[in-house]
């Protein structure tokens, strides 16, 4: 017969609960865990789609299908550092001041920074492929770049000391002021002699010509990469309100020893 | 496929930065809220 120790009973309600506990206690609720596995279905149909069923192109041939991570990495980040904006247009300008905008404006400007750094490291690949270099001083890289650093420095900013307020403020002003610059990258091409093709899909001319196949696996990469971005946006922004309850936790638990030293003073030298 | 390198490369570069920032959020998120009592969790 078989007996079961309790100590090493890997079923017991103990046992059993901390991973149950473990994901309930984190930044994971339900609607979450359905926009990963849905972020993970698409992922799974872009790689398909980018590296398989698309066509190999007339003039880039192959190299062609770094687009579909290069494109929508860059136009999520675009989306990434608008809702930047306008989260910090929400804190500024409403009587409430409320913090979560805040979060909501790091947050997002994390994600988009990293969605910069891929499209950037990407296109290097991508550039390397089609004019022969990693890096040029184009327009289109320059400015980019440039939306690159202006965004690193936001990162730091909100990193500086002070009240969370103080931080909420001199951010949302940054915010507000570096979304400027996403017309001048997207416009560059235009505006400047550029290496860099202009826009195939998002042109002015609203004439798009491109192979259906490839559109649609452009689309199913956009799809991917937007599920991903607000995925990340709700566990960073989750995340970020347990820094500010800890640090404030941690202000008010370091006030008290203070008081607690100087009341153990004042009887010493009475 | 021509230039494989370069373009699997690329796939595989833009994955690993995304599964770190992944990763790193939400193993950050578990160790904080380990420290959070729930009802302070607006999200629960």
């Amino acid at each position: 017969m078989t007996t079961i120790d309790p100590a090493n009973d890997q079923t017991s309600p103990d046992q059993s609960a901390t991973p149950v506990d473990a994901v309930v206690r984190g930044t994971g609720t339900r609607a979450t865990r359905l926009l990963g596995i849905g972020t993970v279905i698409a992922m799974g149909w872009l790689v398909a789609f980018g590296l398989g069923f698309s066509p190999a192109d007339r003039d880039q041939k192959e190299s062609v299908r770094i687009l579909y991570v290069h494109v929508p990495t860059i136009w999520i980040a675009y989306l990434a550092f608008v809702v930047t904006a306008v989260a910090s247009a929400m804190y500024l300008f409403t009587a409430k001041k409320s913090l979560g905008w805040d979060r909501v404006a790091g947050a997002s400007a994390e994600i988009g920074v990293a969605f910069v750094a891929v499209t950037l490291a990407v296109g290097a690949m991508w550039g390397r492929l089609t004019w022969g270099v990693f890096w040029q001083w184009d327009a289109r890289l320059t400015t980019t770049a440039l939306l690159f650093v202006s965004y690193i420095g936001y990162l730091a900013v909100r990193r500086l000391g002070g009240s969370h307020q103080q931080r909420a403020k001199r951010s949302a002003v940054l915010g507000l002021l570096f979304v400027l610059e996403i017309p001048l990258v997207h416009f560059s091409v235009r505006m400047w002699r550029s290496l860099h093709q202009e826009p195939t899909v998002a042109n002015t001319d609203l004439d798009t010509q491109m192979d259906g196949l490839m559109l649609f696996s452009l689309f199913v990469g956009v799809i991917a990469f937007t599920l991903l971005y607000f995925w990340l946006l709700l566990h960073r922004s989750r995340t970020m309100a347990m820094e500010d309850i800890l640090e404030d936790r941690g202000l008010d638990d370091a006030l008290v020893a203070r008081r607690a030293e100087g009341d153990i003073d004042m009887r010493g030298t009475s | 496929m021509e230039d494989a390198g370069f373009i699997l490369g690329s796939y595989a570069l833009a994955a690993a930065t995304v599964l770190f920032f992944a990763w790193r959020t939400i193993r950050h998120g578990r160790k904080l809220a380990e420290q959070v009592p729930d009802d302070q969790k607006y999200w629960l």
